[in-house]
């Protein structure tokens, strides 16, 4: 969030409030960037209008590597690389190789997508960004409005931001 | 709101808190100077992990020949230490992933020291896995790396093999779950933070946390994938190290019943262990209002429900063993419980079977210095079970000449109270470091549950329902 964006933040000390207010905004017109809380709203990205994640698609396409590279290793070590004969079975011994290639599956979905969410969310170890309002990591739900894109006024906007419920009215 | 609960539902905060009160209860341990109790319980675990320490440097030292092991029983301590800790490993992923899934609420306030519990128990579990190899500094070697020998690769026929990749992949994915599911409480603790030391560190690891709707709502499906694969992932360890053994021709190891058997085992004990560390630090942590009697309680019906299934387990071995009609595994058990390791084999009948039990009746399972009694007497039993299943099984060979006896010695019981060191050392870390409750979990499932709700938040409830 750069410094010079100009944001003004409603802040609400109830989720059903702002899950409230945010229908309410929107109702008016009036575009709504985000909505910061301290722990997850169900219905508030929908509410909010935020598309539906693709992270499930991505952990299925990392299970799916996963899968793929951990038969590709063993077939290619116990099959091409170095056959061996071990328990007089055939060196394509698959049902022997579940076990690890399941792990391998896990371990691929399970870092993929954790990677996959970081990166899409931008975080990051030593990312300084700090939340608009800092006690929306404590009990507030913020409900932040850039001025720039949208065609309703500031004082229109502060006005609709009382109106719903707001405790308190920023500028940032 | 979203969720409607029944006004029966016992509740899961109790106390009155506002969500700014978890956040002040949860935050004061991390934020304070450590507490006089604190520092003497980390004291004492500290002195344990040295000792243990040089216990370990010994036997890495010496070779594995200070373990009391011979010619007929290659596995004692060191795989029953293995299988107990992994055991308990087992818990925190259940409690996190399965009761997740199963969209089981009281979780929120116990899966984060769960979770770092079966962290800590799995790296313990690996401490013997090294040691036991002999030259624990050639543990690569069971990785399938190209070696200096030509290209002789591991053998992915072997369940030792397939368990290294188990165990690694266990604790890497379950490390990753904990991380994610602390960046909330880590950006909660940065943004209060007034020393400098703090904002630094707490901020470096929240990862630029801002709790923006559309970063909850992929964290939310993150978390729910996690969960998901994370089920069968705690699954299969559990199965691949009863196959260790179940694929053995040794009588009393080589059955079938042996994965669903470990997996109950697993959760037993794991469910054991977490409570126990719950009851500890509900009160040293003040934090009855979180963790109450009624989380307690639910702890123990799942360890009537899973001891009761390795009840089953254990007679249904014993039935089968007769059943088959193959004397070498016939005599195995009858060996297991009259033999000379018979009080091992009583031992474990009692604590895991016949103690469990006894949370049938409210006023015990509801009762906290019951519960803690038997939650230490259940992994007392766990161990003993492993212990019957390698050394009973081992030590009367099928030629009478090689039958022997295992006795530990110093270095045995050394390493195994290194184990405890590392574990409790690193559990008293975590709890005065890190949030011992998940915070933002907690604050989720409050409302419509939470005592004493403020009479304007209940109208505002009803205004969105409307």
């Amino acid at each position: 969030m750069s410094s010079t964006t100009n944001y003004i933040l409603g802040v609400y000390d109830d989720e059903d409030e702002v899950l409230h207010a945010v229908g309410e905004v929107k109702a008016k017109g009036i575009k709504i960037e985000d909505v910061f809380t301290p722990f997850p709203i169900h219905g508030l990205d929908v509410a909010v209008g935020h598309e539906r994640t693709r992270l499930p698609i991505a952990a299925f396409m990392f299970g799916t590597l996963g899968m793929i590279c951990a038969l590709s290793l063993i077939s290619y070590t116990m099959v091409f690389d170095w056959p061996m004969i071990i328990g007089g079975k055939d060196f394509f011994a698959l049902p022997n190789w579940i076990p690890v290639t399941f792990e391998g599956t896990v371990l691929f979905t399970a870092f993929g997508l954790v990677t996959t969410f970081c990166i899409s969310n931008d975080l990051w170890p030593g990312n300084p960004t700090l939340p608009l309002d800092i006690r929306t990591t404590d009990d507030k739900f913020v409900m932040a409005i850039n001025v720039d894109k949208n065609k309703v006024s500031a004082a229109d906007i502060k006005k609709a931001l009382k109106d719903s419920g707001a405790i308190e009215v920023n500028v940032k | 709101m979203s969720h409607v609960v029944s006004p029966i539902r016992e509740k899961l905060v109790t106390g009155g808190k506002s969500y700014s009160d978890v956040t002040h209860d949860i935050c004061k341990q991390v934020e304070g100077e450590p507490t006089k109790e604190w520092k003497i319980a980390f004291g004492i675990s500290c002195l344990v992990f040295i000792y243990g320490a040089y216990c370990l440097f010994y036997t890495w030292w010496q070779g594995i020949g200070v373990w009391g092991l011979n010619k007929t029983v290659g596995w004692a301590w060191d795989i029953t230490n293995f299988v107990w800790w992994v055991g308990i490993g087992h818990a925190g992923t259940l409690i996190s992933a399965v009761l997740l899934l199963f969209r089981q609420k009281w979780r929120t306030s116990i899966n984060r020291s769960a979770e770092a519990m079966t962290i800590f128990a799995v790296l313990c579990a690996a401490s013997f896995i090294l040691a036991h190899m002999g030259r624990p500094w050639l543990a690569h070697w069971a990785l399938p790396l190209p070696n200096a020998f030509g290209s002789l690769w591991v053998n992915f026929n072997s369940p030792l093999v397939w368990d290294v990749f188990a165990i690694s992949t266990y604790l890497s994915v379950s490390l990753l779950f904990w991380y994610m599911g602390l960046v909330p409480d880590l950006a909660t603790i940065r943004d209060r933070a007034t020393t400098a030391g703090r904002k630094f560190w707490y901020g470096f690891f929240s990862l630029g946390w801002t709790g923006s709707s559309k970063t909850w709502a992929r964290y939310e499906y993150m978390s729910l994938i996690l969960a998901g694969i994370s089920t069968p992932l705690v699954l299969s360890v559990h199965t691949i190290v009863s196959m260790d053994f179940a694929t053995s021709v040794i009588p009393g190891w080589h059955t079938t019943i042996f994965p669903p058997y470990f997996v109950a085992g697993a959760i037993f004990s794991g469910f054991a262990m977490v409570q126990t560390l719950l009851l500890i630090t509900r009160v040293v942590f003040k934090l009855e209002d979180y963790i109450t009697i009624e989380h307690i309680e639910m702890m123990n019906i799942v360890i009537t429900v899973t001891g009761s299934v390795v009840g089953i387990a254990y007679l249904t071995e014993f039935f089968i063993a007769w059943y088959s009609g193959v004397e070498y595994e016939s005599y195995a058990f009858i060996n297991r419980a009259t033999g000379p390791y018979w009080w091992a084999y009583w031992m474990m009948m009692t604590c895991n079977v016949i103690s469990p039990q006894l949370f049938w009746s409210k006023a015990i399972r509801t009762n906290l210095m019951v519960s803690f009694f038997l939650s230490i007497v259940v992994n007392v039993g766990m161990w003993f079970e492993r212990f019957v299943i390698i050394v009973t099984s081992l030590h009367r060979d099928y030629l009478p000449s090689s039958w022997a006896m295992f006795s530990p010695t110093m270095y045995d019981i050394g390493d195994y109270i290194f184990s405890f060191g590392l574990f409790f050392t690193l559990f008293f870390l975590f709890a005065k470091y890190l949030p011992v409750v998940n915070m933002a979990e907690v604050k989720s499932v409050m409302k419509g549950v939470s005592s004493n709700f403020p009479a304007k938040k209940a109208k505002a409830a009803k205004k969105t329902e409307e």
